[in-house]
């Protein structure tokens, strides 16, 4: 998830610097064309530079720029205006490219440098990292829901399971428990049996899809942890589940 | 109480009340429980004067020791308790102190008196407890004997309910009484559902398990020195439900195996050497049959769907009834102790039919059953004739019911005053009592005597 968390802003620099590149095509033809002058004035020039360029997460990096013809500079993300030439310090949470546009009557220039940043040192790594994959489940695997009574699989129901596949495949090493609920009405032990049939149901269906059964564990609430407490169908519709949980390496899964 | 039949003839009265409700509204059928006509048995009528103190010692002792006596034997179903008011001015402390025809004689009427005297010796209480019968010329002494206790509260109690087990035991033909029983029950009183007990009428509930989870379903072993139960343990890092086992001798857990899934709803054997219990170790939520300690598991119903809360029939511990709903709804099915001959048990109209408790002499299942236009009833059937008897009707949800001891007692849950509570009734569904009365509590299982 490192890459899918810095990939966005990348793409979105580039673009940045790609378009201040078209701009100053069109400037400097705007700047040649109407008005001719006898001597063009000097396209600028600039440079940019970070040091290290290689840090750990909250550790400063140091950009450090020079110009030539440059009326304007301007250093995105977060910096902005600068003087022709100068540094200043930076925090970045995640790798980042920071582009120099440096415009003056001549025309305009970039100029890019990458801030690598790698995740804290040692002890400090694993809970940063799994948070993350807690969030992208959460955000990304749906639970399925079931009829009164019925342990069979809807078609909303294999919808969600099949995009839960999806997730599982691209996360090889998660696994996950498969956690059978019901609503209020039946007895205690008999829906401790349908809540299990209910959890075998979405196993059986996610193997069926190439998810290896090694990685998914089952078990049955039955009426014991209801979602929702009221006593209304609305209510026990939403009781009426297969709810998956990521297990953690070093805990119990809840 | 109106009821003035004995209730230790349950599985008669069923078959008689089972008769009536077949061809006749069920008005009918209370008519018959207080007219009592053709079971040739009438309550005793029994005196319980206060009972005498021995010293200034033991009259802290006088009331509690009273109270739970006479809620015992009032509660036993088998005799009808004298009322106080039409007592001779003066108790009898001891046999020579007796007059009988003052006890015999209207008002009071009574056939049995029960009677004695307190005396604290040290840190010891006793009870010289006697039990005269007054009706003939002369009275005769059926019961005297010397119960001691410590000189507590709880001592007392204790005496009482011993002494009025003696009685119950005279009165009833030899069938204990079960005042020295204890219901186990799931509450969640102190925040988790965990297992407690409490004595049959109510008075020292405690909390048995600290698991900080979700424990369910507890059953005591015959011996009374166990309570399997199922609670939520991990599995290979993930939730799991189990069956877990906690020692009545030690107060803690005892290992048992444990298996993949959903394991729940444990059932002893009658010898106390076996567990039923249902598993979903392979995919499907069957029943298996293991040793006590849980080796030895072995799958004995192999049909699609849930099958679950399994229970032996506790007289032979060759069948068993269970619930599945391998057809639709959830419903009750008996089967050989191996899983062979499965038959459905067909009930009039089926609706929902779980919680099968059967009774002590192996005669009558307890059961709760939601029919197609109903809530949670219990009824209870007549295994052989089929006959049914309804024992609630029209308040709340009532689940779960367990037979006391002695056949003539039913706990069971309740939500008739809004929360589910654990109450208890004679089996022929009169007396209902209440017995927790904070938080939820729910599934109780009645101790067998130990």
């Amino acid at each position: 998830m490192q890459v899918r968390g810095m990939s966005k802003p990348v793409v979105v620099f580039s673009l940045l610097a790609l378009a201040a590149t078209v701009g100053g095509c069109k400037k400097q033809v705007a700047a040649t064309t109407p008005a001719p002058a006898p001597a063009p004035a000097a396209a600028p020039t600039v440079t940019l530079n970070a040091t290290p360029s290689s840090i750990q997460s909250g550790q400063t990096s140091t950009l450090s720029w020079s110009s030539t013809n440059a009326t304007d500079l301007d250093i995105e993300p977060g910096v902005g205006k600068v003087s022709p030439q100068g540094s200043t310090p930076v925090t970045p949470g995640q790798s980042t490219t920071y582009t120099i546009t440096a415009t003056g009557s001549g025309g305009s220039a970039t100029a890019s440098a990458q801030v690598t940043v790698s995740a804290p040192a040692a002890a400090a790594a694993p809970p940063a990292a799994q948070p993350n994959l807690s969030d992208l489940f959460s955000q990304n695997v749906k639970d399925a829901f079931f009829d009164f009574d019925k342990s069979e699989l809807r078609q909303d129901a294999r919808d969600a399971l099949t995009k839960d596949a999806e997730f599982l495949r691209s996360y090889p090493n998660a696994r996950i428990s498969i956690e059978g609920h019901c609503d209020e009405r039946g007895s205690t032990e008999y829906n401790l049996g349908l809540g299990q049939r209910r959890a075998e149901a979405a196993k059986n269906f996610l193997i069926s899809l190439g998810i290896t059964s090694d990685r998914l564990t089952t078990v049955s609430w039955g009426k014991e942890r209801p979602f929702c407490t009221e006593h209304s169908e609305e209510c026990w519709a939403q009781n009426r589940r297969a709810h998956l949980v990521l297990v953690q390496s070093n805990g119990s899964g809840q | 109480m109106t009821r003035r039949l004995a209730v230790f003839g349950a599985a008669v009265a069923v078959a008689a009340a089972g008769m009536m409700l077949g061809m006749a509204p069920r008005a009918s059928a209370q008519d018959w429980f207080t007219t009592g006509t053709g079971l040739g048995v009438t309550k005793v009528r029994l005196a319980v004067p206060e009972t005498a103190v021995r010293g200034s010692a033991a009259q802290p002792f006088q009331k509690t020791f009273h109270d739970v006596l006479w809620g015992d034997l009032s509660y036993s179903g088998i005799v009808d308790m004298v009322s106080e008011s039409f007592y001779p001015l003066s108790a009898p402390s001891q046999p020579s102190e007796l007059n009988a025809q003052q006890w015999s004689a209207q008002p009071c009427n009574a056939y049995m008196v029960a009677y004695g005297n307190l005396n604290v010796n040290g840190t010891n209480l006793s009870l010289a407890g006697y039990l005269s019968d007054v009706h003939g010329q002369t009275a005769t002494t059926a019961l005297q004997k010397i119960y001691t206790d410590a000189a507590t509260d709880a001592g007392a109690r204790k005496l009482a309910h011993k002494f009025a087990d003696d009685i119950v035991a005279l009165l009833s033909g030899g069938q204990p009484g079960i005042a020295q029983t204890q219901i186990a029950y799931v509450s969640a009183h102190n925040g988790d559902k965990e297992i407690w007990a409490m004595d049959y009428d109510g008075a020292n509930q405690r909390q048995l398990t600290h698991l900080r989870t979700i424990s369910l379903t507890p059953r005591w072993s015959p011996d009374a020195s166990r309570i399997a139960f199922t609670c939520y343990v991990p599995y290979r890092g993930a939730p799991s439900a189990q069956i877990c086992m906690y020692s009545m001798l030690t107060n803690r857990l005892i290992a048992f195996p444990h298996f993949p899934g959903t394991n729940a709803a444990p059932a002893w054997s009658p010898d106390g050497t076996k567990l039923a219990f249902m598993s979903s170790r392979g995919g499907d939520t069957e029943l298996y049959v293991a040793n006590a300690d849980g080796t030895h598991m072995q799958q004995i119903t192999y049909a699609a769907g849930v099958n679950t809360s399994p229970v032996f029939n506790p007289k032979t511990g060759q069948q068993i009834v269970f619930v599945s709903d391998r057809v639709g709804d959830p419903v009750l099915y008996l089967a050989n102790t191996d899983g062979s001959n499965a038959q459905k048990i067909d009930l009039p109209d089926m609706g929902y039919v779980v919680d099968p408790a059967w009774s002590p002499n192996g005669q009558l299942l307890a059961f709760s059953w939601r029919r197609p236009t109903g809530n949670y009833d219990i009824y209870v059937m007549d295994i052989v004739s089929h006959q049914l008897v309804e024992l609630t009707k029209d308040e709340g949800r009532n689940e779960r019911p367990t037979w006391a001891p002695d056949g003539r007692h039913i706990a069971f849950e309740s939500t008739r005053t809004g929360t589910n509570e654990i109450w208890e009734m004679l089996a022929d569904g009169s007396q209902p009592r209440e017995l927790t009365f904070h938080g939820e509590n729910e599934s109780p299982n009645w101790s067998p005597k130990d």
